[in-house]
């Protein structure tokens, strides 16, 4: 009793704005409105919402609250509300109210929402009769018992889930590879429902099951992997083949009702911590390129070089052995002339003349190895 | 209204008292759940149990005599915290693994534990503890890869049994993670590190050695080449390349030292310059 007393109190507290505690005024009858007060004029469920008979708004009902008529009556009456139309419920025949018809509706109205069901095309439906699951709808406009008798849960079935691990803000998951190196995955599993009964039924939280299986999975199959074999294209494609194999099997032990659709790694690098010394390797494969490619170019050089010359000499000997005496002597001079047309000549005739001549190499050899000898014997006498 | 409440009101009571006795007691038991009812303090039966006879559905008590306790029914997961496990060559290796659990036997865990909760916070030490057994017993190298071995079955035997008591049952057991603690994982980065460094070490080496064999390899064909033409008259090839080498070293070049001769005029080229004797 006293509960449902704080319970008419909140009410009134609701509806006229008063304190809780001050259980004096208006709130008194409220509060007072147990069920038995009204012995000699008893008048069934004492609903707020109804009207009490064929009275109408009789004044022995006092503790009646507003209702929704009384709302549009007074707003009629005062002119409109500012702004608002004068709006006046049009009298039913026999003056009565038009309450029972609109609360039918609102109640029919509840009905159809919760006994119609749309299921679109990659939907399907559970439906539990009073708990207990009786059904799978397929795609379609369904009909079912109302609300606390059946429930339908429609979910997409066919749509295509995914889960990204890590989670875009979470920090980097390292995992362990078989030569105990780390290397830092990413990756997405695609995953839709197979069976809707199981997914509903077997799992209190299938997707994060998805996700968990998905990461067991994929640490074992890394762990099977050598470092380099995560980078390369053909070993992630193998780990992405495994990890969907095991987390199906994983899941299918659950009888968890899902399909794991595929596993995408979407990015293997190796940690930040080292990634400069993977990037070095990388410098140093260009730099071996760069040294290779220079020696190609060397030796392209060289090759042409030495062919360009064998074959000018080729030339010049199938002339030379027509008439070896004649080309030589012509060589020979046509070489001096460019050579001695280009110089300073001296012609000296008689022998033991010594010209003045100011060569740098007399002059260095002269004057050099005195200086270098001279401090020696003045320390050491010392 | 009066005149109906004076004449059936003796049936508008009992309708009154049918209708709050089935509220207060039929209960709904959905697929997700299993229930246990108490009778002061006692539980007296079970609904929509793994094996039972009962499904889910609508059902009655007693009221105020006997309540039911509601447990859930599909897989629970048990998640454990990160524990460190020594290998049995001493390496450290930080496992999380978790367990997939249902519950089989509701009265006992009601009895036992009180709710699924009870149940997980019974069960996280004794999974901490067996998978701390099971894998101490390998070698880092297994440990790693302990999805091949018996090893996880075991923990999971090992748990179930323990769990029995609880009426739950262990579907199985998962490692998620395996991650080194703080020391080994800085010591692994800096063998990454020195790794790589090798490697790095290695591909340059072998670049400089491929590329001074290609040079060789030039230099060889070239030689041979020059071998082929040159050889076939020695005495003519000494005139050739005197001729050009002359040409190269005496010839004036822009920007080169001014060249002057002194000349004999007993030289070869002055012969005729003496007229003939």
């Amino acid at each position: 009793m006293s509960t449902f007393g704080d319970y008419t109190r909140n009410i009134g507290l609701a509806m006229a704005g008063k304190s809780p505690w001050g259980n004096d005024g208006g709130d008194k009858p409220e509060s007072g409105s147990g069920g038995e007060s009204g012995g000699d004029k008893p008048k069934g469920p004492r609903n707020p919402w109804l009207p009490g008979g064929g009275n109408g708004n009789a004044p022995e009902e006092p503790r009646r609250s507003a209702n929704i008529e009384d709302i549009f009556k007074n707003r009629g009456k005062g002119g409109g509300g500012p702004g608002g139309p004068s709006f006046q419920m049009p009298r039913r025949p026999g003056g009565k109210s038009w309450l029972p018809f609109i609360i039918g509706l609102i109640v029919i109205a509840g009905l159809a929402s919760t006994s119609l069901h749309l299921v679109a095309a990659q939907e399907q439906a559970v439906v539990k009769t009073l708990g207990n699951y009786t059904r799978t709808l397929s795609p379609g406009l369904h009909l079912s018992a109302p609300y606390p008798i059946e429930t339908v849960d429609i979910e997409d079935v066919q749509g295509v889930r995914t889960v990204r691990i890590p989670d875009s803000g979470q920090e980097v998951k390292l995992i362990l590879t078989g030569d105990q190196n780390l290397v830092d995955l990413s990756y997405i599993v695609r995953w839709n429902i197979n069976d809707l009964e199981d997914f509903k039924f077997r799992l209190v939280e299938p997707i994060e099951t998805v996700s968990e299986a998905a990461e067991a999975a994929m640490r074992a199959s890394v762990a099977e992997k050598e470092l380099d074999e995560t980078f390369s294209g053909q070993g992630r494609a193998s780990i992405e083949q495994d990890v969907r194999e095991r987390m199906q099997a994983t899941l299918d032990s659950y009888q968890a009702g899902i399909r794991v659709l595929g596993v995408e790694i979407e990015k293997a690098d190796p940690p930040a911590q080292v990634v400069d010394a993977f990037r070095d390797v990388q410098v140093a494969e260009q730099n071996a390129d760069a040294a290779r490619n220079q020696a190609q170019g060397y030796a392209q050089q060289v090759l042409a070089t030495a062919q360009g010359e064998a074959e000018a000499f080729n030339k010049v000997y199938e002339e030379y052995r027509m008439a070896p005496e004649v080309t030589r002597q012509r060589m020979y001079y046509e070489t001096m002339e460019r050579i001695l047309s280009q110089t300073d000549k001296t012609v000296i005739e008689a022998d033991g003349v010594t010209p003045y001549l100011p060569l740098p190499e007399v002059r260095r050899r002269s004057t050099n190895p005195p200086t270098a000898v001279t401090p020696a014997p003045n320390s050491g006498g010392q | 209204m009066e005149n109906l409440w004076n004449n059936y009101r003796s049936a508008v009571i009992l309708t009154g008292l049918a209708i709050i006795a089935f509220f207060t007691s039929a209960y709904i038991v959905p697929e997700e759940e299993q229930v246990v009812v108490i009778r002061t303090g006692e539980p007296v039966g079970t609904v929509n149990t793994p094996n039972g006879s009962t499904g889910a559905g609508l059902y009655f008590r007693i009221p105020l005599i006997e309540s039911v306790r509601r447990i859930e029914k599909r897989l629970l997961d048990l998640e454990m915290t990160d524990e460190e496990v020594l290998s049995n060559d001493q390496q450290r290796l930080l496992v999380n693994a978790y367990a997939r659990f249902r519950i089989t036997d509701p009265v006992r865990m009601v009895e036992r534990a009180g709710t699924t909760d009870g149940v997980r916070t019974a069960l996280e030490p004794i999974l901490n503890s067996v998978l701390r057994q099971e894998l101490g017993r390998r070698t880092f190298q297994d440990m790693l890869t302990a999805e091949r071995g018996a090893a996880l079955a075991n923990v999971r035997t090992n748990l179930d049994r323990q769990a029995k008591q609880y009426g739950a049952e262990v579907v199985n057991v998962q490692i998620k993670r395996t991650d080194l603690p703080e020391a080994p994982l800085e010591s692994a980065f800096r063998r990454m590190e020195s790794d790589r460094e090798r490697e790095a070490r290695t591909i340059r080496s072998q670049g400089a050695r491929d590329a001074v064999i290609i040079r060789a390899e030039a230099d060889a064909e070239a030689a041979k080449t020059y071998a082929d033409a040159f050889g076939k008259d020695a005495r003519f090839y000494d005139f050739y390349r005197a001729m050009k080498s002359y040409e190269t070293t005496f010839a004036n070049r822009e920007g080169g030292p001014e060249n002057s001769m002194v000349l004999s005029p007993d030289n070869e080229y002055l012969r005729q310059f003496r007229g003939r004797r």
